[in-house]
């Protein structure tokens, strides 16, 4: 009996490892035949555009006003730490560096992950299982070129555009807790910024993560809703794992882009 | 005879991760012809309209459109010979972010360039065609059941196909819209002169518009004729299908163990 337990929770295993390495698999030539069947999302820039929209412009809301407050709190937990040490007028460095290296691209890349992609995901997967795409196959358009190719470039385009405004806002933040309502030098603050951040090293590092970060998010947001079971329960169960798997994927990238980075700074 | 036979089936076979589905059927569409393919859910209906699209693959056999094989055909000339086929899905499959405008000149843009002025006098022919000339600008989500099909048939026509598929076109329509889509089917096949291939298990609706029947089960095609032929057929599955018996070699009961042993009547509890 306990043998007969055993075998079943090692087929078990087995089963879920399996599973695994052809999600990987697939996934993977998915996103080669996205950027195969590219084509169509340049020469009809349109279709792309209007996904820029409801994956950029939709999403800015939440990236702005998100931005705004995590840069207040910057001000005031930075201010805190550094008059401990006398060096208030290091507020602004502090607060442009965490965000431009840090924090911008990575809550930008969670924030976008949990608006847009969850939409994509839910999008694609119900013109699935509404058969959508099995119409356009047979109308013979190409529903990875025609609808998946336009979302993926919108996306990848969004992300970083999402990321430096989430920064700039974090900035405008920053300076309104540090310089008007705890009193830093004004001139201290902006002139510090400008000598510490650095337009390669810090600024273009961000945009090269959240530029990763939009690739990453996008990529698994449409194969989960490409791949999704056409019903109520396989959508949402897409619309779920998009969000924790992109999430994670996320903070996985960044410690290895950052590890890359500081070696190759 | 091929070119009698837009559409010809031979010896065909598919199985779906080893289980049969197909078990060798021959089928013959006359150009010009409404055929029907009828038999209950899951007997391999849909199954077979996919293999003529070439959505899928036979496992043996041959499926051949306007004489050329389907299976044989590489991406683009599948993507060719679809362009002159239209089909129609069980529910419509619209798409949703259009509205039914677009829908209809949806393959007109992906097609060809033709100027907008030129589009929209066809799009309006069409959706004249089915009477929907009215709802040009209102979104799929705001259509009936009946008009989203009717929309959908639109659609399929739009590039005057020389073939058109339907899956289930009368599935869950209100009497008046059966009729409606009934007619429109027959009507359309005739003034496009296409062919069309009916996938339906509403037996009175296409025995009224249907050239010629197939009758699948399991499979395989156990009954095929003419509407009047098959009205008076004497096979039992055909009679059970035709008028609704409730029992017959279609069993009322999914297969189970004997009734008297599931219910223990033989006073074995616990045995």
């Amino acid at each position: 009996m306990a043998h007969r337990k055993v075998g079943v929770g090692l087929r078990g295993i087995g089963h879920t490892v399996i599973n695994g390495i052809w999600r990987i698999g697939y996934s993977s030539r998915f996103f080669m035949h996205i950027l195969l069947r590219s084509g169509t999302s340049f020469r009809r820039l349109g279709l792309t555009i209007r996904e820029m929209y409801f994956t950029g412009v939709m999403s800015l809301i939440i990236i702005l006003v998100s931005g705004l407050f995590v840069g207040m709190v910057l001000g005031m937990q930075g201010f805190e730490t550094l008059q401990k040490y006398g060096s208030e007028e290091a507020l602004g460095v502090l607060v442009a560096l965490s965000l431009v290296r840090e924090l911008g691209p990575v809550v930008a890349a969670l924030l976008f992950a949990s608006r847009a992609g969850s939409a994509i995901t839910a999008e694609i997967g119900l013109m699935k299982a509404t058969e959508q795409l099995a119409a356009m196959e047979l109308m013979a358009v190409d529903p990875i070129a025609r609808v998946v190719a336009p979302r993926f470039w919108a996306g990848v385009v969004s992300m970083p555009l999402l990321a430096a405004m989430f920064s700039a806002m974090g900035v405008f933040g920053g300076y309104i807790v540090g310089v008007k309502l705890i009193g830093v030098d004004e001139g201290a603050f902006w002139s510090q910024m400008q000598a510490g951040v650095d337009v390669w090293g810090d600024v273009m590092n961000g945009v090269i993560k959240s530029f990763v970060f939009g690739i990453a998010v996008t990529t698994i947001a449409l194969f989960e809703g490409y791949d999704a079971p056409p019903t109520a329960e396989g959508v949402s169960g897409a619309t779920t794992r998009t969000v924790v798997t992109s999430s994670l994927a996320v903070l996985a990238l960044d410690f290895v882009l950052t590890a890359f980075m500081l070696r190759g700074g | 005879m091929s070119s009698e036979n837009l559409v010809e089936i031979r010896n065909l076979t598919f199985s779906y991760d080893k289980r049969p589905i197909l078990k060798g059927i021959n089928m013959s569409m006359p150009r010009g012809k409404v055929v029907a393919v009828m038999g209950l859910s899951g007997c391999g209906k849909t199954t077979t309209l996919r293999l003529i699209g070439g959505a899928l693959r036979p496992t043996s056999g041959s499926v051949k459109v306007d004489g050329r094989e389907v299976a044989e055909l590489d991406q683009d000339e599948l993507y060719q010979m679809r362009r002159r086929m239209g089909m129609l899905f069980q529910f419509g499959a619209l798409f949703t972010d259009l509205s039914v405008f677009e829908n209809v000149a949806f393959q007109m843009r992906e097609h060809t360039d033709l100027p907008e002025s030129v589009i929209r006098d066809l799009v309006l022919m069409k959706l004249h065609a089915v009477g929907l000339r009215g709802a040009r600008d209102l979104m799929p989500s705001e259509l009936s059941g009946g008009m989203a099909r009717r929309v959908a048939l639109a659609r399929a026509i739009a590039l005057d196909p020389m073939l058109i598929m339907y899956d289930e076109p009368f599935a869950g329509l209100d009497p008046i819209s059966l009729s409606v889509v009934g007619n429109l089917i027959r009507r359309l096949n005739d003034a496009l002169g296409a062919t069309s291939i009916v996938v339906t298990h509403d037996i009175q609706e296409s025995l009224k518009i249907v050239d010629y029947v197939y009758f699948m089960s399991d499979g395989v095609v156990i009954a095929e004729g003419t509407p009047d032929e098959i009205r008076a057929s004497d096979l039992p599955f055909v009679h059970q299908f035709v008028w609704g018996d409730i029992d017959g070699p279609v069993s009322f009961h999914y297969p189970a163990p004997p009734y008297g042993g599931d219910l223990d009547l033989r006073g074995n509890h616990g045995a």
